[in-house]
């Protein structure tokens, strides 16, 4: 323990990814040779833009005036109660942005470098369907063509995000592959990029893949953690005691805790999906079951058999139905500074439930992973204790899949 | 220099120029797979590439990933596959063509040790390109096996540079942006492609990807010394029936190419 906050200490995190995209042991850039070259050019023009006070000020114009941040802080007092009283708890209101949840921080982002770079077409992969909504909804803003790759299964599930891709002028193009979820979505993408690399921008959703991707969208999406600190200190004069989010890819969970990883006050935990609980084999936790791998384009925990095929997952959320994980929660994961737990589809379904009821807010089937490890833990939780959930999406999508799972119990 | 890349370094030489066709092990099985093998080294190919099946081959079009998902069903693993080659001990010269994580699961050191037990002659990781090679090259060569790397239309010159004084045994040049898989044609950019890289190296070049049949084999064999030929094979193996008809339809394509190539 005390050799792990003596690690802690030496660990300059804002200085990470290193040179090569690795983050300790974790990342790199394992891509097919043809795409090196974009990768190559890809991180050069992100370097360039990051330094341009004009892309800086397009990107935060747009994100105020177009996604709607900053997105409130606001506090649970109901749910609190509702679970015994004595510690506070905040919900980071991701659900609040424009198409429904933190994704669109990416895709804004992204979309921009992509017209910097002179890229017409757009394609991108989706579980949920958010990534999906939230990119083609940024293509249509800025006039690109924009392809969507979904896994046949998730289709089923996210019927209504399908519509609204359409209805946001993309095509979506179905996966009928492997376990037919995210993870063959991403390979049919990549697929896609290695054929038309040299007119198309690959809009990466999670901080997952092949550098720079991990590190591009860890610095889109760490605005979530900077507003966040500003407005905890300003309501309650202190930081955070922990900070809870769920982890699929890792997006948002990254864009929670990367601003508080130096403070070492502040504890912080990521959420994995339990599926059907981790003993039946059937779940997305990969550092209760996983290993380190090479799995599309990064060194990674992932759930993979003894011959380091990949293994296919279970969640009730198509956003966290994902056998890999983005190299940076691998080293958090090693380094301890962030601890990981899981919870089952059914806590799950509970706490969507439960925050509908109390707060009147319908969260996202991926969100209530975090908010179920929350209502587990709360009375364990010392007295006064201030959390910070990550509300990353809302629910909407998921209301239809909720109610048929409910109806299926019933009969 | 290993045995692989002395061998076709000689065959350049003598402006002799080859096939080297590809299957993926365990497709339909294993035993099918040690058939094929010696049928290539009578059709008188200077080398095998084998592939390695992997659950998710995001290099691969369709009829690869058809391949890889019908050998994992027959039980294939990496281990298997080597096991079997130290056995049977084909003849042909292999280069095994794969995903850096089964590889990756053994441990570099480990599997370089029982890949020469088995006779290897060299390998090529797809998703492994030089930024990350500098380990796995140096174990690799420290037993005798040749690393091949891609070179594909997208590679600067000062990539190609980097890759050839990394490489050895021969240079793989890919014929076009895109996944492996059958094409109707060969793109025009292949010769000025092969005369980028010759620039920057002696070592013999293959150029595959996409090539489907004798005719274009013939076309792309006037500026490569090599060509490969994967997925026009693949489907013959995937039409099935006995190991006997696959194995017939396989070796008149085979001879078809290697005369066409001639």
């Amino acid at each position: 323990m005390s050799d792990n906050k003596h690690k802690q200490k030496k660990i300059r995190w804002k200085s990470l990814p290193d040179k090569r995209g690795y983050y300790g042991r974790f990342g790199g850039l394992y891509a097919p040779e043809t795409l090196v070259p974009a990768l190559n050019e890809l991180e050069e023009e992100y370097r360039k833009a990051k330094k341009d006070p004009e892309f800086k000020r397009q990107f935060q114009e747009t994100l105020s005036k177009y996604v709607g941040r900053p997105t409130p802080l606001y506090r649970a007092e109901r749910l609190e109660k509702y679970l015994g009283g004595g510690r506070k708890i905040y919900f980071k209101r991701e659900d609040l942005c424009h198409t429904g949840a933190h994704k669109i921080n990416n895709c804004i982002g992204q979309i921009l470098l992509a017209v910097r770079m002179g890229k017409k077409r757009i394609i991108a992969e989706t579980g949920a369907g958010q990534h999906g909504v939230a990119t083609a909804t940024a293509a249509a803003r800025y006039g690109l063509q924009c392809d969507i790759y979904m896994g046949k299964e998730d289709m089923k599930r996210q019927e209504l995000n399908v519509f609204r891709m359409e209805l946001l002028g993309a095509r979506v193009i179905t996966v009928d592959a492997g376990s037919r979820t995210l993870k063959d979505a991403i390979n049919e993408a990549a697929r896609d990029w290695v054929t038309n690399v040299e007119n198309t921008h690959y809009v990466l959703g999670t901080v997952t893949g092949f550098h720079p991707f991990p590190m591009i969208v860890q610095d889109f999406q760490s605005v979530i953690g900077k507003e966040a600190k500003k407005q905890i200190v300003s309501a309650e004069r202190r930081l955070p005691d922990l900070l809870v989010a769920c982890v699929g890819g890792g997006s948002n969970s990254i864009g929670l805790f990367h601003a508080f990883l130096e403070d070492s006050s502040v504890s912080m935990v990521g959420v994995e999906a339990g599926g059907k609980g981790i003993q039946t084999g059937l779940h997305a936790a990969r550092f209760a079951e996983g290993s380190p791998g090479v799995f599309q384009g990064t060194l990674s925990y992932v759930l993979q058999d003894k011959e380091g095929q990949i293994k296919t997952t279970h969640s009730v959320s198509a956003g966290l139905d994902y056998s890999g994980v983005g190299p940076e929660h691998s080293f958090l994961f090693e380094t301890g500074r962030v601890k990981y737990d899981s919870v089952c589809d059914d806590e799950a379904l509970q706490a969507f439930r439960i925050l509908s009821e109390t707060e009147g807010i319908i969260p996202a089937l991926e969100s209530s992973h975090a908010a179920a490890y929350i209502i587990r833990c709360y009375k364990n939780l010392p007295e006064g204790t201030l959390c910070i959930l990550n509300l990353s999406g809302r629910g909407d999508k998921d209301v239809r899949a909720v109610k048929d799972i409910i109806k299926s119990e019933e009969s | 220099m290993n045995r692989l890349e002395v061998h076709l370094k000689a065959l350049k030489k003598q402006g002799v120029k080859g096939v080297i066709p590809y299957i993926t092990a365990g497709d339909p099985c294993l035993d099918t797979t040690m058939k094929l093998l010696n049928i290539f080294k009578e059709c008188g190919v200077p080398a095998v590439e084998l592939g390695v099946p992997f659950s998710d081959p995001l290099a691969d079009g369709v009829v690869n990933q058809r391949a890889a998902e019908r050998a994992l069903k027959s039980g294939t693993t990496l281990r298997g596959i080597l096991e079997r080659l130290e056995n049977d001990k084909p003849e042909v010269p292999v280069i095994l063509f794969t995903y850096y994580n089964p590889v990756f699961k053994i441990g570099l050191d480990q599997f370089a040790v029982i890949a020469k037990k088995a006779g290897i002659s060299g390998i090529l990781t797809l998703d492994l390109p030089v930024e990350e090679a500098d380990e796995y090259v140096r174990i690799m060569k420290k037993n005798m096996i040749d690393v091949i790397f891609l070179i594909a239309p997208t590679s600067t010159q000062e990539r190609i540079k980097r890759i050839v004084g990394l490489g050895s045994g021969f240079v793989y040049c890919v014929s076009r942006t895109g996944v492996t898989g059958v094409r109707s044609d060969v793109p025009g950019t292949v010769v000025p492609m092969v005369e980028k890289i010759r620039v920057e190296t002696d070592m013999p070049i293959a150029v595959g990807f996409g090539i489907s049949g004798p005719q274009q084999a013939k076309k792309v064999a006037q500026s490569a010394d090599f060509v490969v030929v994967g997925s026009a094979i693949v489907r013959l193996i995937e039409q099935g029936g006995s190991s006997l008809d696959i194995c017939q339809r396989v070796e008149d394509f085979t001879k078809e190419l290697v005369r066409a190539v001639k």
